[in-house]
């Protein structure tokens, strides 16, 4: 504490900007300026356990260029959850153990309310050069706190080889259509026992997912623009209905309730499904699995016309509590460089937020499937945007399961739902 | 050395008798409660409260003031939550029977339940564990550090194997020929959790009894064994309370571990399950949730439930742990004598 | 006709023992079955993996994930802790069963309630104040902490075999000229071994078990403990979940445990049989 307030005071007396003694600025009653980057030294990268190997070369480099601003790597646990609780206790601390921050795209609203991470100066990064659903997840009430560093859209697997056995000559577009593939597929031998459809639905972040893109690609929406809640809608309801009478109807398997990403995967890759909803890294597991040369990916389908994926990704953000913020902006820039999201892309198969990488001709040729997922991403709705994710999570997973496994009607979980959306946000 | 005096004491009704043996004479406890005493206890038991205040007390008052406090506002003009946390007395408690009190009333009962159900699982099989490891047999070191092996798995680890056999496509289903989807709300959630705890705790109520029946004089068995006393009734009337001591330490220290239950179902059935969400659970996610205030409310509310529950075992317990009297070592009297 | 029901008695002591291992071990074993199999068959529900494979020990010890001095670490912190907690235990759990005083069963009673704060409530104050003394990143910073449980469990645990000792014993041994502190540790000692192991074993699991504690307080790869490591471990993609390396983790830290306590128990039940029974 301590030393943070002498760097604070130093800072501040720095740029002529002493604004209180306290040095604690805003302290809740305004907006707390624009925060001044100062100072240059070592800083440290926070970030899940790398799954790659790709980040340490890649802060290699940046520490050969920078001798003087060397940045250490922190790795938490790979359970997202895990991270939050980490970085939230560091926040709480007033550590400033953490520099720059990678945070889910999900967490940037929470986290620059409670001002735990800076707001940053756009003008700094090339916003305009990425995909705009993905630039909208880094910003909180129109400022922007943190920098896409990776995306994530979803897309439907399907078995190419078993579609084109039964005459369906494209993938299909809405869910009707998908049905219908699935039950001319059905009708084939070779299909037995395998079921149409699954994505992830066990009660975790997953479902939320899930739901939002059913709901939105039925022309819904979970939140408004200013997160205030929307949802008991006809066209939510329409969405919501999708899942539960596919449920009901086993067009989705009735163990799909428990999937999480790995078990659609498995299911997939040892034959009893036809259609899967899931994230780019499946495609080259696929590859090397059983369904290898026989499967493809589309777009998600929607209830008229193409559907909307929900987004992933990480964006990075600025403790407000570090040192040396100067470096850390510095080291944003160069992470998030379209040059080294290619590299990420290249070495990692993470997807960029560029849009021009996308239809990179030899990065197309690495990831057949860049053109669908590029797609996904445009036509992509993030996951609410509020303050108290966590709760609006919670809510979402737990009426969307009570439907899906038919605990409450469909109708009867979104206007609870709606009910307890507005409490979380009157909170 | 078989003819200690022990055997007098057993005969007649082949148990030990409980108070007023002859060996009254003998036990007039020098150390009652003399200043002398009194000081060196206080000199002995400092060093282990110190550490303790330090470890805890200091972060229980505080949990104890967080409670004490909301969460914090979200300040609608600038969309900022604000620095400090309103006071809000005790409505962090008041809660509970108000509008949070449904998910609060059904994680206590989960707790209570859990606790209950495990930890009386737990002592059968760990007792029969102790009784069985006991026998003397070949490779009997062998087997004992074999039973560690469930208790010596990291929580976290075990979470993920049992939710590996709990899968849908997993063991569990393959080896009972039926598709039981474990991880769903239900009885069965519960019922997965409860078989994975057990199995993980019931060596430690093994280990522990079976050091409390290591320490018990051969000699006890072979007088009871010369009355004719039968295993079953050696069981009951010598065994049983030799070793209830060590039995109800570690019955209580189970009592406490799983009131705190979180890991496991956790990581098992996952979060948010109502069907298996515990007072820890709760807690967690309140805390996850940046509202410190009712977690540490829960948290309190936990810790009086856990310190009433250590109360009636200290009760229980009573003269066999902390003295009074000669009563609890009965027939061991006698063989120190013979010792000596 | 006794011989019989000997031999009868004998089969069912081993029946019994062979149900015992197969409960325990069972699971364990489909944990080595899982750590095994290619990361491809992980979902396989042989008995036996087929092909063996050794993948996830690779992964598990592959430099990067700093696996061994992770072990190590978890070593230290669960061996200082056990050390330090059976050391004071022992003064305190000699005054409980020894000597009479005041307050006895409330300060008992306090010794294992304070232990039983649930951790997540006192993690955030305590990394406020390890923070604060610039204990991150330290070796006492996971031990210290780890005492709030391992010493009730320790306290407890030695009282009561303390008490099960018969102080006449004692009291013979002062008469033949020890002192009090003499008589104790050369004869209640060695005849509560057996508890006093037991306890060292169930308070060092306990230590090397801790996550939250370990993993708030440290931020340095060199610095975590095993269990930490383990959750940091990845599949080739954020969703892939690392199972196998996971449960061959699982092993290479179940292990060495059973191994520590099967070379230890022997010498101490050996020497009890020869000191005490006689």
């Amino acid at each position: 504490m301590t030393t943070r307030t002498t760097t604070r005071a130093a800072a501040l007396a720095a740029t002529g900007l002493l604004l209180s003694a306290c040095g604690s600025p805003g302290g809740g009653s305004g907006q707390a300026g624009a925060p001044s980057f100062e100072g240059r030294g070592p800083i440290t990268y926070v970030a899940g356990k790398d799954t790659t190997g790709t980040v340490q070369p890649m802060l290699d480099r940046w520490n050969k260029a920078h001798p003087k601003e060397k940045v250490t790597f922190i790795q938490l646990p790979t359970d997202a959850d895990a991270q939050r609780q980490q970085m939230i206790q560091n926040a709480e601390t007033k550590s400033d153990a953490y520099t720059v921050l990678s945070l889910d795209v999900v967490w940037t609203s929470e986290f620059a309310a409670h001002q735990w991470i800076d707001e940053l100066p756009g003008k700094r990064f090339p916003m305009g050069k990425m995909l705009k659903p993905v630039v909208e997840t880094s910003k909180y009430r129109g400022g922007l706190y943190a920098v896409p560093s990776s995306s994530d859209g979803g897309m439907l697997y399907y078995r190419s080889d078993l579609l084109k056995k039964a005459g369906v000559a494209q993938p299909p577009v809405s869910w009707a259509e998908m049905t219908d593939a699935c039950a001319k597929v059905k009708r084939l031998p070779e299909a037995k026992g395998m079921s149409c459809y699954a994505g992830q639905f066990q009660k975790y972040e997953g479902l939320t997912v899930n739901f939002a893109e059913a709901v939105h690609s039925a022309g819904g929406r979970v939140t408004d623009a200013n997160g205030r809640p929307d949802v008991d809608t006809p066209e939510a309801r329409k969405g919501l209905d999708f899942l539960v009478d596919s449920f009901k109807d086993r067009t989705i398997p009735k163990e799909a309730i428990t999937y999480q990403e790995e078990d659609g995967r498995q299911a997939f890759q040892s034959g009893k499904l036809v259609f899967l909803r899931n994230w780019p890294y499946m495609y080259s597991l696929a590859q090397k699995s059983g369904v290898k040369g026989k499967f493809a990916v589309a777009p998600l389908p929607g209830l008229n016309g193409p559907g909307s994926s929900s987004l992933g990704g990480h964006n990075m953000a600025v403790s407000s509590s570090a040192k040396n913020k100067a470096t850390a902006l510095d080291f944003i820039e160069f992470m998030t460089s379209e040059e080294n999201t290619a590299t990420f892309l290249r070495d990692a198969s993470l997807a960029p937020p560029y849009a021009a990488l996308y239809d990179d001709e030899a990065l197309i040729e690495q990831y057949p499937y860049l053109p669908v997922l590029k797609e996904s991403v445009l036509r992509a709705v993030p996951r609410p945007r509020v303050v108290p994710y966590g709760d609006v999570t919670a809510a979402v997973q737990r009426e969307a399961y009570a439907a899906l496994t038919g605990e409450k009607s469909s109708a009867q979980a979104l206007k609870d739902l709606r009910k307890a959306l507005r409490k979380t946000a009157a909170e | 050395m078989t003819q200690t005096d022990a055997s007098p004491e057993t005969t007649g009704e082949g148990r030990p008798r409980t108070t007023g043996s002859p060996a009254g004479v003998r036990t007039r406890r020098p150390d009652r409660a003399t200043a002398g005493a009194g000081r060196l206890a206080a000199l002995l038991v400092s060093p282990t409260l110190l550490v303790l205040t330090v470890v805890v007390l200091y972060p229980t008052l505080m949990a104890l003031k967080e409670s004490l406090y909301g969460p914090k506002g979200l300040d609608p003009a600038t969309g900022f939550i604000s620095d400090t946390e309103p006071f809000v007395g005790l409505r962090n408690y008041a809660e509970i029977f108000g509008e949070a009190g449904a998910r609060f009333w059904n994680a206590f009962w989960n707790t209570t339940f859990f606790t209950v159900v495990t930890v009386g699982l737990e002592t059968v099989t760990g007792v029969a564990m102790a009784l069985i490891m006991h026998r003397a047999f070949r490779g009997r070191a062998l087997v004992r550090a074999g039973i560690l092996v469930p208790w010596a798995v990291p929580t976290a680890i075990s979470g993920l194997l049992w939710r590996w056999i709990f899968n849908s496509d997993g063991v569990a289903n393959a080896l009972l020929g039926q598709q039981i989807l474990w991880t769903t709300e239900g009885f069965h959630a519960k019922a997965a959790v409860i078989v994975a705890e057990v199995w993980k705790t019931a060596p430690f109520i093994g280990l522990l009894v079976l050091a409390g029946l290591q320490v018990i004089p051969k000699e006890v068995y072979e007088a009871a064994r010369m009355d004719g006393a039968r295993p079953v009734r050696q069981f009951w009337h010598i065994t049983l309370p030799l070793v209830k001591p060590a039995l109800l330490v570690a019955v209580l220290f189970r009592c406490m571990d799983a009131l705190r239950m979180f890991d496991l179902p956790y990581i098992l059935v996952g979060a948010q399950k109502h069907s298996v969400e515990t007072l820890s659970m709760l807690a967690q996610n309140e805390a996850a949730n940046v509202r410190f205030g009712p977690a540490s409310a829960y948290a309190v509310i936990l810790f009086l439930y856990v310190f009433l529950i250590a109360l009636a075992f200290v009760r229980l317990l009573g003269t066999d742990l902390v003295g009074g009297g000669g009563r609890g070592r009965r027939g061991f009297l006698r063989r120190g004598e013979v010792t000596a | 006709m006794t011989a019989i029901t000997a031999k009868w008695r004998n089969g069912l002591v081993y029946a019994g023992v062979v149900a015992v291992v197969a409960y325990c071990l069972a699971p364990f074993y489909w944990m080595l079955v899982s750590s095994l199999r290619r990361t491809g068959d992980i979902f396989d529900t042989t008995l036996v993996p087929s092909p063996l494979s050794f993948e996830n020990y690779r992964a598990v010890f592959d430099p990067a994930q700093g696996f061994g001095r992770a072990l190590l670490n978890s070593l230290v912190v669960a061996g200082i802790t056990t050390v330090l907690a059976l050391l004071l235990a022992t003064f305190t759990a000699y005054a409980m069963a020894r000597l009479e005083f005041r307050f006895k069963r409330l300060i008992l009673t306090l010794i294992i309630a304070t232990s039983m704060f649930p951790v997540v409530s006192i993690v955030v104050p305590l990394l406020k104040l390890f923070t604060d003394i610039g204990w991150i990143n330290t070796y006492q910073a996971m031990i210290v902490p780890s005492m709030s449980f391992a010493l009730p469990l320790a306290v407890w645990n030695l009282t009561t075999f303390f008490r099960q000792m018969p102080d006449e014993l004692e009291h013979a041994a002062m008469v033949d000229g020890c002192t009090r502190g003499q008589a104790f540790r050369k004869v209640i000692v060695p005849l509560a071994a057996p508890g006093i192991f037991t306890t060292a074993i169930i308070t060092f699991i306990a230590a090397w078990n801790e996550f939250l504690i370990a993993l708030s307080m440290t931020n340095k790869p060199g610095m975590q403990t095993a269990t930490v490591a383990i959750s940091k471990f990845t599949g080739a993609t954020t969703y892939e979940t690392p199972f196998g390396s996971q449960m061959a983790a699982g092993v290479l830290v179940t292990v060495p445990l059973v191994v520590m306590v099967l070379l230890f128990q022997r010498r101490i039940v050996a020497g009890l049989t020869a000191g005490a029974a006689k």
